[in-house]
């Protein structure tokens, strides 16, 4: 590759840091959405769309300039109070920043701008500024004006102390005899020291022990120092930056006599607010030996002053996709170090053996810590639904308002991504089939403005995200009638309400008797439900009349490895992803039953579960005379529907490394992927869902020859 | 699919299928390995071995007589995989056994009559004589892809 334009790399990273601050600029415009927001709302908000238009004329994007900073100019009106954002200002501030989002994705693709909008946008920004009266006067000195961050809570006090008028300084520094193999020499810092001012050294020699006493390489002495200079304390502590940790060190500023006497409401609290390691103890309290006692106490209390920043490094994800794969590959080996040596006979309590369980456990924490890298709140993903709540409530002319919950829940960044197309379907239907319109709330005796709350959360090792809204629920009639209409079900189809709610996600279903341009474009919830499934998650509804809907959708959270069971069937090693199976049970006279020749069920529970043969679906096999005495996996599907499999064993259950197979060459039926056991062979990774549908096609092929058969 | 200029040298990589000669372009080859058990996929079409194990991918493997239409045959351990790259796929080949590799020039090739590419579908490139033997050069990109290209 050619040598990267190095304007081209800081062009890419300010887009980077774009995103953030669009993000920064949406959270603080929902914080005023919901209490009209206070001063530092607005500035974050505020300073968001500086920076980029800051960034920009770096750049010479002019229309993005352009656009914040007449965006910028009606925050600014908002911030110095000459006007107040009421609702509509907000919600066209909104638009204002989906609008500056669009123009910052369009700058960094070499885009087509979308002029027309942002004229109309910057219009009505223009009339909120017209009807205060503001005129563009302040725009230069508006520049930069550094606000006050939260830093000084902890140490007020500090920054009253010292007033103007050299200070003297007591400096005890006793070095540890760390200090001294580590190369470092007491006399460099003295002299350091004496060049910051006039200074009075004396040595301490009273800890030099008997000369038969001492160590050769002891440090025995210690200094005072007596300082007098026009410095501040952290000069001093500049100076000895290079043993930090290595030396014993106090300082005591001798701010003036009066100043002691000042500030003796500050008894002794404040000195330890500062720089941990060393205790340094302004002058007023004098008790430092007490102080420099407590000491390894105090390192926490300057982080819990700063709770925001938290260090972040930015790493490209092509080496964290090659981590994930070696750390894939260390799963396998470990297997199959594992297997090799229970299979040499050692006895479970060897070195050898006890040190592989280690193995284990570190090879675990391991995957889990580089699966964590992966993980990113869905925060971003939601803050686009919000977007797309605004755009669609606006073509519907619904009053809807968007909830969010939870949205610093963590998942992998593929299953983020992946997740967008769907999500922002179930929004749409949400916002267009869902919520009633205005008047039929009115009707209804329901607040005129609709909510979708969309919330995340970790259930027990999975993801749940739900859609939910307020509105009308499931007009089950409805579906039942369309459904039928369309020849999915039995006109005179008797079903459950669950069963009801499910034929949503039949291909071909669409409740909209019109078609609106906003949702109902012929992608069904079907696809959403594929797109779901193919993430290894499932998708389920709730609904009930007059109340609303949920869609839950359960993620796994990972795609990198799954839980499974290692089955064997017919001399092959398969794996079932655990979560499906329900339960295992081993077919006897009592439970198996015929419903027709080649169709049989299991009875569970009073309950009939077709029984499917698993090496035979797999075409592995012809059946079997008997199934007598087989192991039988009881799985459920998404949709709730279930099954039995039956397996000829069941081997283990075992994390297991997802592969993806090529699927240029060909599709596998029944197949989701494939994982390496601990032999370096091969097993494929089954999805329950697919064989059983493909089995009941089958069976159903099936069906209408036996009918002749029978006649 | 490549237009050579005449002289241009080529090697490549012969091996037997049953009792017949074929040979590759060796700038497609990536390895040779020994013959592995195969992890069977269901319902796979015939000439589709299964998948193995390369390194901790999932390599798929086809039997390379058997999608010439030859008649299957028994496995030995004499056996190999031809590990093949076309375009970013990679791809196992299995063949009775790696004969050679040769060196000629593309003037040494000669394009198939009508009659013999018309049954092969431009599976066979070229040929050429080797110690009076015929040696068939595959065209990879018509081995290896499916034949339909579903899923568009």
């Amino acid at each position: 590759m050619p040598e990267l334009d190095p304007m081209a790399e800081i062009r890419a990273s300010f887009f980077i840091e774009c995103e953030e601050l669009l993000e920064a600029l949406q959270d603080g415009l929902e914080t005023m959405a919901e209490d009209s927001g206070d001063l530092e709302t607005i500035n974050v908000v505020f300073r968001a769309v500086h920076s980029i238009k800051g960034g920009a004329g770096a750049f010479g994007l002019e229309a993005l300039v352009r656009f914040a900073h007449r965006y910028e100019t009606v925050l600014d009106a908002v911030r110095s109070h000459v006007m107040v954002a009421d609702g509509d200002a907000i919600k066209l501030f909104f638009r204002a920043a989906d609008h500056l989002s669009d123009l910052v994705r369009e700058s960094r693709d070499n885009g087509v701008l979308p002029e027309a909008e942002g004229n109309a946008i910057l219009t009505q920004l223009d009339a909120l500024l017209g009807d205060n009266g503001v005129e563009e006067v302040e725009e230069t000195e508006i520049d930069f004006q550094p606000m006050g961050l939260a830093l000084d809570l902890g140490l007020p006090d500090l920054d009253a102390l010292p007033p103007a008028g050299p200070a003297e300084f007591t400096i005890h520094f006793t070095p540890q005899p760390e200090l001294y193999e580590t190369g470092n020499e007491p006399f460099m810092i003295l002299r350091n020291l004496a060049e910051l001012g006039p200074c009075e050294v004396t040595c301490t020699t009273e800890n030099v022990p008997l000369l038969r006493d001492c160590v050769s390489n002891g440090g025995y002495l210690a200094w005072t120092v007596k300082l007098c200079a026009d410095i501040s304390q952290d000069d001093i502590i500049a100076v000895f930056d290079f043993v930090e940790g290595l030396c014993d060190l106090t300082i005591e500023s001798m701010q003036s006599a009066p100043s002691s006497k000042v500030s003796p409401a500050l008894p002794d609290l404040p000195p330890l607010q500062d720089e941990p390691p060393r205790q340094i103890v302004p002058e007023a309290p004098a008790p430092m030996p007490a102080a420099r006692s407590d000491t390894p106490a105090t390192p926490k209390a300057k982080a819990a002053t700063q709770p925001a920043a938290k260090a972040v490094v930015r790493v490209d994800l092509d080496r964290i996709e090659r981590l994930v794969n070696l750390v894939g590959e260390l799963v396998i080996n470990q297997a199959m170090l594992s297997q090799s040596l229970e299979s040499s006979g050692l006895s479970p309590h060897s070195d050898s053996m006890n040190g592989l369980e280690e193995f284990q456990r570190l090879t675990r924490d391991i995957q889990d810590s580089v699966m964590m890298i992966r993980a990113q709140p869905v925060k971003s993903l939601f803050q686009r639904m919000s977007r797309i709540v605004r755009e669609c409530s606006a073509a519907v002319r619904k009053d809807v308002r968007l909830v969010t919950e939870g949205d610093t829940t963590e998942v992998d960044k593929t299953v983020i991504e992946r997740l967008s197309d769907p999500l922002t379907h179930m929004i749409r239907n949400a916002v267009d089939h869902g919520l009633e319109t205005t008047e039929d709330r009115r009707a209804a005796g329901k607040p005129e403005q609709g909510v979708v709350k969309l919330t995340a959360a970790h259930r027990s090792g999975r993801v749940i995200i739900e859609v939910s809204d307020d509105g009308g629920g499931i007009n089950r009639p409805k579906v039942q009638q369309i459904a039928a209409k369309k020849g999915l079900i039995a006109a005179d189809a008797n079903l459950s309400d669950v069963e009801i709610d499910n034929l949503l996600f039949l291909p071909g279903f669409s409740t909209a008797t019109e078609v609106s341009n906003l949702s109902g474009r012929g992608v069904g919830m079907d696809v959403v439900r594929n797109a779901i499934q193919s993430l290894g998650g499932r998708i389920t509804i709730t609904s009930s009349p007059g109340t609303g809907t949920t869609f839950s959708i359960s993620l796994p959270l990972t795609l990198a490895v799954l839980d499974g069971m290692v089955v064997h069937v017919a001399g092959e090693t398969m794996v079932l992803p655990l979560n499906l199976v329900i339960e295992t049970l081993t077919i006897d006279h009592d439970n198996l039953e015929q419903t027709r020749p080649g169709m049989n069920v299991v009875r569970v529970r009073g309950e009939f579960v077709s029984l499917f043969d698993l090496g035979v679906e797999l075409g592995y096999r012809s059946a079997q005379e008997s199934y007598l005495d087989s192991v039988v996996l009881l799985i459920a599907d998404e949709a709730g529907s279930r099954a039995a499999l039956i397996v000829d064993e069941i081997q283990d259950q075992r994390q297991v490394v997802i592969k993806g197979l090529d699927e240029s060459f060909y599709r596998a039926p029944g197949i989701a992927a494939a994982t390496i056991l601990g032999d370096g062979q091969i097993a494929l990774i089954l999805d329950p869902a697919d064989i059983i549908a493909q089995a009941q096609s089958n069976a159903s092929v099936l069906s209408p020859k036996l009918m002749e058969m029978t006649q | 699919m490549s237009v050579t200029s005449p002289s241009s040298p080529v090697e490549l990589l012969t091996f037997r299928l049953s009792d017949q000669e074929y040979s590759l372009d060796i700038m497609c080859v990536r390895e040779i390995r020994g013959w592995t058990r195969t992890t069977p996929l269901p319902h796979a079409p015939s000439y589709m071995k299964g998948v193995i194990n390369l390194r901790g991918t999932v390599l798929p493997v086809m039997d390379l007589a058997e999608r010439l239409g030859l008649p299957p045959r028994e496995h030995t351990d004499r056996n190999v995989i031809i590990v093949v790259k076309f375009e970013e796929t990679m791809t196992g080949l299995l063949v009775d056994a790696v004969s050679d590799i040769i060196a000629l020039t593309s003037s040494d090739l000669q394009p198939p009559p009508d009659a013999a590419s018309n049954g092969g579908v431009g599976i066979i490139k070229a040929l050429t004589l080797l110690d009076d033997r015929m040696i068939r050069v595959l065209e990879l990109s018509e081995v290896v892809p499916p034949p339909q290209r579903d899923a568009a």
